[in-house]
C-alpha cells in the first residue's frame, strides 16, 4: 500500500510537467529538428567539406535561415532539398544521389571487388594439379642403370 | 603472356590521367543550373531608395547584366573599373546585386570607387543570391530581353571576359530578337 502511494505520488509529480512542456515545444521542436535534418544533409557551397549545419560562413547561415523558413511555410524535408538541388546542382547534396553519371562512383567498389574475388578463385585458391609423370623413356632407364651399377662398383 | 606484365603499369598510367583532370580542375566553380531558366521571383528593395521594390519583370525588355558585388568582397574592387568602362559603352543594362551587405557601407563604396550600375538591389539575407544559386562574389548573370538566364561568369570580368565572351553574346542576342 505504501509503495502504492509513493509510485501515485511520484507520477502525479512528474505528470503536470511533462503536459506542460510537451504541448508547446512539440511544434518548434519539430522544425527544428527537421531543419538541422535538411541543414545536414546539404554541403555548404563555400567550405565544400562542411554541412551547413556545420559551417560558420555567412552563406551557410543564410542558407539555413532558407531551409527554416520553406519549413515553416509547410515544406516536406524532401521538397527543401530539392528547391536547393534545383539552384546549386547535385553539388549542394553531401550524399551524392544514385543516377546515371554517378553508377561508376556506386557500384565501382562492388565491381572491384566482384573481379578481385574471381581472380581469388581463379588464380590464388586453384587446385595446385600434379604435374603430369611421364616416368622415364627407356634411354633414361639405361643412363640410370649406368649410373647406379657404376656406383655399386 | 608479356602482356600481363604491363597491367599494373598501365592501371597507374590510367590513375595518372584521372588524377591530371580531377586535380587540376577549380572545384570551386560548379556548373550552373540556372542556364536558360528565367530569373527567380524576388522581391529586392533599390539600395539607394529604401521603398522602391524590384521584381523579376523589371530585369525583362532588354539584356541585362545581373553583377552581384559587396563592399565587403575585395575582388570586387579590382572588377570596378572594367564595370564602369561596361556602362560607359551602354551595350547592356548593368543591373547590380549588393549582396550581404549595409546599405551605409554600400553607398560609401559606391561613393568612393564610382556607379556603373542602372539599378541596385538590395539583397541583404541572400534571397536572391541562394535562388540564383550564387557561391561568392563577383560573380555575373547575362539576362536576355525575356528574363531567361543565358549565361553566368563567377569570378571578376576581366576586358578578355567581356569582349570574348560576354560582348559577343550580347550582340548575338540582340541580332536574334
Amino acid at each position: 500500500m505504501i509503495w502504492r502511494i509513493i509510485i501515485m505520488s511520484i507520477f502525479l509529480c512528474v505528470l503536470p510537467a511533462t503536459l506542460a512542456t510537451a504541448a508547446p515545444q512539440t511544434e518548434s521542436q519539430n522544425i527544428d529538428s527537421r531543419a538541422k535534418q535538411v541543414g545536414l544533409a546539404l554541403r555548404c557551397v563555400v567550405c565544400q567539406n562542411q554541412s551547413i549545419e556545420e559551417s560558420d560562413a555567412d552563406l551557410a547561415k543564410d542558407m539555413r535561415q532558407i531551409v527554416r523558413q520553406r519549413i515553416e511555410n509547410g515544406e516536406s524535408n524532401a521538397d527543401v532539398i530539392e528547391f536547393m538541388r534545383s539552384r546549386y546542382g547535385d553539388y549542394v547534396l553531401l550524399k551524392p544521389p544514385v543516377q546515371r553519371n554517378t553508377y561508376v562512383l556506386w557500384f565501382f567498389p562492388f565491381v572491384a571487388l566482384l573481379f578481385a574475388l574471381l581472380w581469388y578463385v581463379r588464380h590464388v585458391r586453384r587446385p595446385e594439379k600434379a604435374e603430369p609423370v611421364s616416368g622415364l623413356s627407356e634411354e633414361e632407364k639405361q643412363a640410370l642403370n649406368r649410373i647406379i651399377n657404376e656406383v655399386k662398383k | 603472356m608479356t602482356w600481363k606484365g604491363a597491367i599494373p603499369l598501365i592501371a597507374f598510367l590510367g590513375m595518372c590521367l584521372i588524377f591530371a583532370v580531377g586535380l587540376t580542375r577549380d572545384p570551386r566553380i560548379l556548373p550552373s543550373e540556372m542556364i536558360d531558366r528565367p530569373v527567380p521571383v524576388f522581391q529586392l528593395s533599390s539600395l539607394t531608395e529604401p521603398d522602391t521594390l524590384y521584381s523579376a519583370d523589371d530585369l525583362k525588355g532588354d539584356i541585362v547584366l545581373l553583377n552581384i558585388f559587396g563592399s565587403w568582397c575585395v575582388a570586387c574592387v579590382q572588377e570596378h573599373p572594367m564595370l564602369i568602362e561596361i556602362s560607359r559603352q551602354n551595350e547592356v543594362r548593368l543591373v547590380g546585386i549588393d549582396w550581404r551587405d549595409t546599405r551605409e557601407s554600400a553607398t560609401r563604396w559606391l561613393a568612393k570607387y564610382g556607379n556603373p550600375y542602372e539599378t541596385i538591389l538590395f539583397d541583404e539575407t541572400s534571397q536572391l543570391a541562394i535562388d540564383l544559386g550564387v557561391t561568392g562574389a563577383p560573380e555575373s548573370f547575362l539576362v536576355d530581353a525575356s528574363g531567361n538566364i543565358r549565361y553566368k561568369h563567377v569570378g571578376i570580368i576581366t576586358p578578355e571576359v567581356w569582349a570574348e565572351i560576354l560582348l559577343p553574346m550580347i550582340q548575338t542576342l540582340r541580332a536574334s530578337s
